[in-house]
C-alpha cells in the first residue's frame, strides 16, 4: 500500500525542535519518522537534528531516540537491534538519520561495517550538501563549485573543486538488500521508499536530498521547491539498488535549467559560465551511464 | 573446576559466566585470545550471545553503548592504540552511565610501536570516567569478570568498568585457575535490569545534550557514583567470598606493611616479584613492605594513607610515565598523602616500558634508594647524570 | 500524540536524572517566538488536500474537519506551506498585524 499525506500516521514524533525555519534535514527526519511509527528508535550522530532536538530537558522525539558518536551512528544501530532482539522485542525499526559528513565522510567506515554484517537496520543520510551544524564547510557530500567556509570562492578557487561522493553507488557496491535515493521535494516517494525499507530484512539505505536555506543561500520558504529542482534539473536522481540492480524511477524527457538551479542559490552565485559548463558536461555523462546501464520505471 | 588457562582465557571464562548478551569487539594483541575464545563459546553454544564482527575498536564500544542502551548486558575488550581509538566512546560510556565491562590487555602506546606490555594506555585514559581494576593474576582477572558487572551494573553505582591485565606477562601466561559453576556464578550475578534503555511503554529520548544550567550536575552526579562504587565493591566481595570462598580485599591490597618503614606501592603482575623481594629483605632484617593497588578509580586515597601512615618513605613503581611530569600513579598516591596531611618522602619508579623486564635486582635497588632518598622521577635502567 | 509542553520547566538537582535517559517528547519551551509572518489559512478557500501538513519541516499543521490548522506555539513562519499550497488558500502575514 503506498503511502500518501492522506494515509500517513498523523502522529507526530520530531516537534518543538529548534532546526532553522525552513530546515530539509527536519523535514526528512519527521516525514520518515511518521512511516516507522512508535515502534521506531532512532539513532541519530552529533550534528544538526541531535543538536536541535535533544537538548535536555528539551526532548523532541515522541518515539525512542538516541544521539550517537559523531562517527558511530551505524555501529550503534548494530548495537540497538542487537540489544532489543535479546530482549525478545522483533517488531521494532532502528534508524538512523545522520547527515552527509556523519555518512560519507566519518561515518562511512561503520556504515560499511553494518552493511557487510547485514544488520537488520535502516540507515538514512540526510544531505544538505556540507557541514551545516558547524558553519558551513565542505564535506564529501559537497557538490563541485559550491561555496562553503573552507571552500571559499575567490579569485583563484570558485569553491569546491572536487565533485559529490558517489555514496549511493558506494553503498550499493557492498550488494546491500535495499537502498534508494529522494527528496524531501518529492515526499511521497521518499515515503514509500522508507514504507518499503521498513518491510525488508536485513541493511537498508535511503540517501535524501535535505535543503539546507542557511547553508545554500536560499529563502527559508524555498527548500521544498530547491528539492525539487535539483531532481528537475538532473543534479540529483530518484533512484533504487535493490536484488543487486539498479532502477531509475524517473527519467525526465528535459531536464530543467542547471544554471535557473544554481543561481538562485548564493552559494553557487560565484560560478562562471565555464564552471556551470563542467556541471552540466558531468550531469549529462551521469545520466548517460544511468540510462544505459540501469532499469527505468514504467 | 581447577583448569590451566591463560590470563586472557581465564577472563573469557569469567565473561562466559556472566552471561553477556551483546559482545561487540576488534582483535589486537594481546587481547585477541579473548575475543577468540568468546567467539568458540557463541560457536559450540556454551555462550548465548549475539557476537558482532565490528570493524574498528570505536564501533566496539559504540555498538556496545547501543546494546546497553538497549537494556542487556555487554562485554568488549580491547589493547593499547585500540584503547585510545575508543577514547571519545569512554566517556561517551560513563556520561551515559552504560554499565559496559571491558577487558583492556595493558600494552604499550606508540610511538616507537611495541606490543608488550605497560601501563601507559589505561592510565592515560584514567580520567574518563570508568572503574578501573587491575589484576594480578589469572584468577583474579576470572574473578574481576563477575565483580565487574555486579559493581558496574549496581544501582548505586551504573558506571562502566574497565578491567586491566599486564599485556603477555598475564594475558598470556598460564596459571591453575578455579573455574566457578555456572550455578554458583548465577547465584551472584543477577540478570541485568535497568531502565537506563529504550522502553516501548514510555519512550526515552538518550545520550542527549545538556547546558551549562544542568551539564554541571549531571558531572557531579557521574563522579558521585564512581566514589558509590568504593562501598560496592566491599559488599560485592563479601557476597563473592560466600559463594566462592575466594575474599578479595577492596581497593588496595597490602603486605606486611603494618610494620614497615619503607612501602613498595605498586600495581599488576610486578607486586608478586615485589613481595617476594620484601620477604628476601626482611629476612635481611629490612622492615618492608608492598601495597597493590587494585582498584585506580575510584582511587583509594583514604585507604593508601591509613596503610603507609608510619612508613619512613614509599616507592611508586608503575609501567607508565606522564610525560613532563611524573607517573599519574605517582602524582595519585601522592595526592593522597597529602590529603591525609602525611608529610613522607615519595620517588617515583618508572619501569616495564614497552614489556621491558623489571628483575629482582630493579626492585631490590628501588627499596634501597627509597631507604636513602633519590631523585623524585627515577626511570629504571638509566643513571641520570647530575 | 506529539511532543507536548510540561509544567515543569527548570530541573534542580534532584530533578536532574542519574543518567542521560528521560522522558520523550518532553517540551519545556515553544518557539512562536521566531516568526516574524505567519501563514493564515484562508479556510473558505482550504480543500484540506494536506500538502502544507505533508511538506511542514516542524509538523505545525493539522488537517481539522477538511481544513489545515496551524499550531502556532511551535510554527517558525518558513512559509513552506504557502508555496506548497497549489490553490492559494495559504498567505503569509506580517506578525506586528
Amino acid at each position: 500500500m503506498s503511502v500518501t499525506a492522506k494515509t500517513l500516521d498523523t502522529n507526530e514524533y520530531f516537534y518543538g525542535h529548534k532546526a532553522c525555519a525552513g530546515c530539509g534535514g527536519s523535514l526528512a527526519v519527521r516525514a520518515a519518522l511518521k512511516v516507522l511509527g512508535e515502534k521506531s528508535v532512532a539513532v541519530l550522530p552529533a550534528g544538526c537534528m541531535s543538536a536541535v532536538g535533544f537538548n535536555f530537558p528539551q526532548l523532541c522525539f515522541s518515539n525512542n531516540a538516541i544521539i550517537s558518536m559523531f562517527a558511530g551512528t551505524a555501529s550503534m544501530l548494530t548495537g540497538v537491534e542487537a540489544g532489543l532482539r535479546r530482549r525478545g522485542i522483533t517488531d521494532f525499526q532502528a534508524v538512523g538519520f545522520a547527515g552527509d559528513g556523519g555518512t560519507a565522510d566519518i561515518g562511512i567506515q561503520a556504515l560499511s561495517g553494518a552493511i557487510d554484517r547485514g544488520d537488520n537496520i535502516l540507515y538514512i543520510c540526510y544531505d544538505n550538501e556540507a557541514y551545516m551544524n558547524t558553519g558551513i564547510q565542505k564535506s564529501g557530500l559537497t557538490p563541485f563549485g559550491a561555496k562553503t567556509t573552507t571552500t571559499p570562492a575567490g579569485a583563484n578557487i570558485h569553491g569546491n573543486i572536487r565533485p559529490k561522493k558517489n555514496l549511493f553507488e558506494i553503498v550499493a557496491a557492498h550488494d546491500i538488500p535495499y537502498a534508494a535515493t529522494a527528496t524531501v521535494g518529492y515526499l511521497p516517494d521518499f515515503l514509500n521508499k522508507v514504507e518499503k525499507a521498513k518491510s525488508i530484512k536485513g541493511t537498508k539505505f535511503i540517501h535524501v536530498i535535505a535543503p539546507c536555506p542557511t547553508g545554500w543561500g536560499i529563502p527559508v520558504s524555498d527548500t521544498v521547491e530547491a528539492a525539487r529542482e535539483i531532481v528537475d534539473c538532473g543534479l540529483w536522481y530518484l533512484a533504487e539498488y535493490e536484488n543487486g540492480a539498479f532502477t531509475l524511477n524517473r527519467d525526465p524527457k528535459e531536464f530543467t535549467s542547471v544554471e535557473d538551479y544554481l543561481k538562485r542559490q548564493a552559494r553557487f552565485k560565484h560560478l562562471t559560465d565555464d564552471d556551470i559548463r563542467v556541471i552540466i558536461e558531468s550531469r549529462d555523462k551521469k545520466w548517460e551511464k544511468i540510462r544505459s546501464n540501469w532499469k527505468t520505471k514504467e | 573446576m581447577k583448569q590451566y588457562l591463560s590470563g586472557d582465557e581465564a577472563f573469557a571464562a569469567g565473561i562466559r559466566l556472566a552471561r553477556p548478551e551483546v559482545v561487540s569487539a576488534y582483535p589486537i594483541t594481546p587481547q585477541t585470545i579473548v575475543v577468540e575464545r568468546l567467539s568458540d563459546m557463541v560457536e559450540d553454544g556454551s555462550l548465548d550471545a549475539e557476537f558482532i564482527h565490528v570493524e574498528s575498536e570505536h564501533s566496539a564500544l559504540s555498538c556496545a553503548i547501543g546494546a546497553s542502551a538497549a537494556g542487556v548486558r555487554t562485554f568488549t575488550a580491547t589493547s593499547s592504540q585500540g584503547l585510545l581509538y575508543m577514547a571519545e566512546g569512554l566517556v561517551y560510556a560513563s556520561g551515559g552511565r552504560f554499565p559496559i565491562v571491558m577487558m583492556n590487555a595493558n600494552r604499550s602506546t606508540a610511538l616507537p610501536w611495541n606490543i608488550y606490555g605497560d601501563q601507559r594506555d589505561s592510565l592515560a585514559l584514567l580520567d574518563t570516567g570508568w572503574i578501573q581494576a587491575y589484576a594480578e593474576n589469572a584468577q583474579e582477572a576470572l574473578d574481576l569478570a563477575l565483580l565487574s558487572y555486579y559493581i558496574a551494573e549496581h544501582k548505586d553505582v551504573s558506571t562502566p568498568f574497565m578491567v586491566n591485565l599486564d599485556g603477555f606477562i598475564l594475558t598470556h601466561t598460564y596459571e591453575e585457575v578455579d573455574v566457578p559453576e555456572q550455578a554458583d556464578a548465577d547465584k551472584f550475578l543477577p540478570h541485568y535490569e535497568t531502565e537506563n534503555c529504550f522502553d516501548f511503554e514510555h519512550p526515552k529520548n538518550m545520550a542527549f545534550s545538556a547546558g551549562p544550567d544542568t551539564n554541571y550536575i549531571f558531572k557531579y552526579k557521574e563522579h558521585a557514583a564512581l566514589l558509590r562504587a568504593i562501598p560496592v565493591i566491599t559488599e560485592a566481595e563479601q557476597k563473592f567470598a560466600e559463594i566462592f570462598g575466594r575474599q578479595y580485599t577492596g581497593l588496595i591490597d597490602t603486605y606486611k606493611t603494618e610494620d614497615a618503614d619503607y612501602i613498595l606501592i605498586t600495581l599488576g603482575t610486578i607486586a608478586g616479584l615485589s613481595r617476594e623481594i620484601a620477604d628476601k629483605l626482611r629476612a635481611e632484617g629490612k622492615k618492608v613492605g608492598v601495597l597493590r593497588i587494585r582498584y585506580l578509580r575510584p582511587f583509594p586515597t583514604e585507604e593508601i594513607s591509613a596503610a603507609v601512615k608510619n612508613a619512613k618513605a614509599v616507592a611508586v613503581l608503575e609501567k607508565d610515565i606522564s610525560f613532563g611530569n611524573a607517573g599519574t600513579v605517582f602524582t595519585n598516591v601522592t595526592s593522597a598523602l597529602q590529603a591525609a596531611g602525611l608529610n613522607i618522602p615519595a620517588y617515583n619508579f618508572i619501569g616495564g616500558l614497552g614489556g621491558r623486564n623489571i628483575s629482582h635486582a630493579d626492585i631490590t635497588d628501588i627499596f634501597e634508594k627509597t631507604e636513602h632518598g633519590t631523585e623524585r622521577v627515577n626511570f629504571i635502567g638509566i643513571e641520570v647524570q647530575k | 500524540m506529539k511532543p507536548f509542553v510540561r509544567e515543569k520547566k527548570t530541573f534542580g538537582f534532584d530533578d536532574v536524572p542519574e543518567d542521560t535517559c528521560y522522558e520523550a517528547g518532553y517540551l519545556v519551551t515553544i518557539n512562536a517566538g521566531w516568526r516574524s509572518i505567519r501563514p493564515v489559512i484562508n479556510a473558505e478557500k482550504c480543500v484540506g488536500c494536506s500538502q502544507c501538513y505533508l511538506y511542514c519541516p516542524d509538523g505545525v499543521i493539522a488537517i481539522k474537519d477538511g481544513k489545515a490548522v496551524v499550531d502556532y506555539d511551535f510554527c517558525k513562519g518558513c512559509g513552506i506551506c504557502e508555496k506548497t499550497c497549489k490553490i492559494g488558500a495559504i498567505v503569509m502575514e506580517d506578525e506586528q498585524k
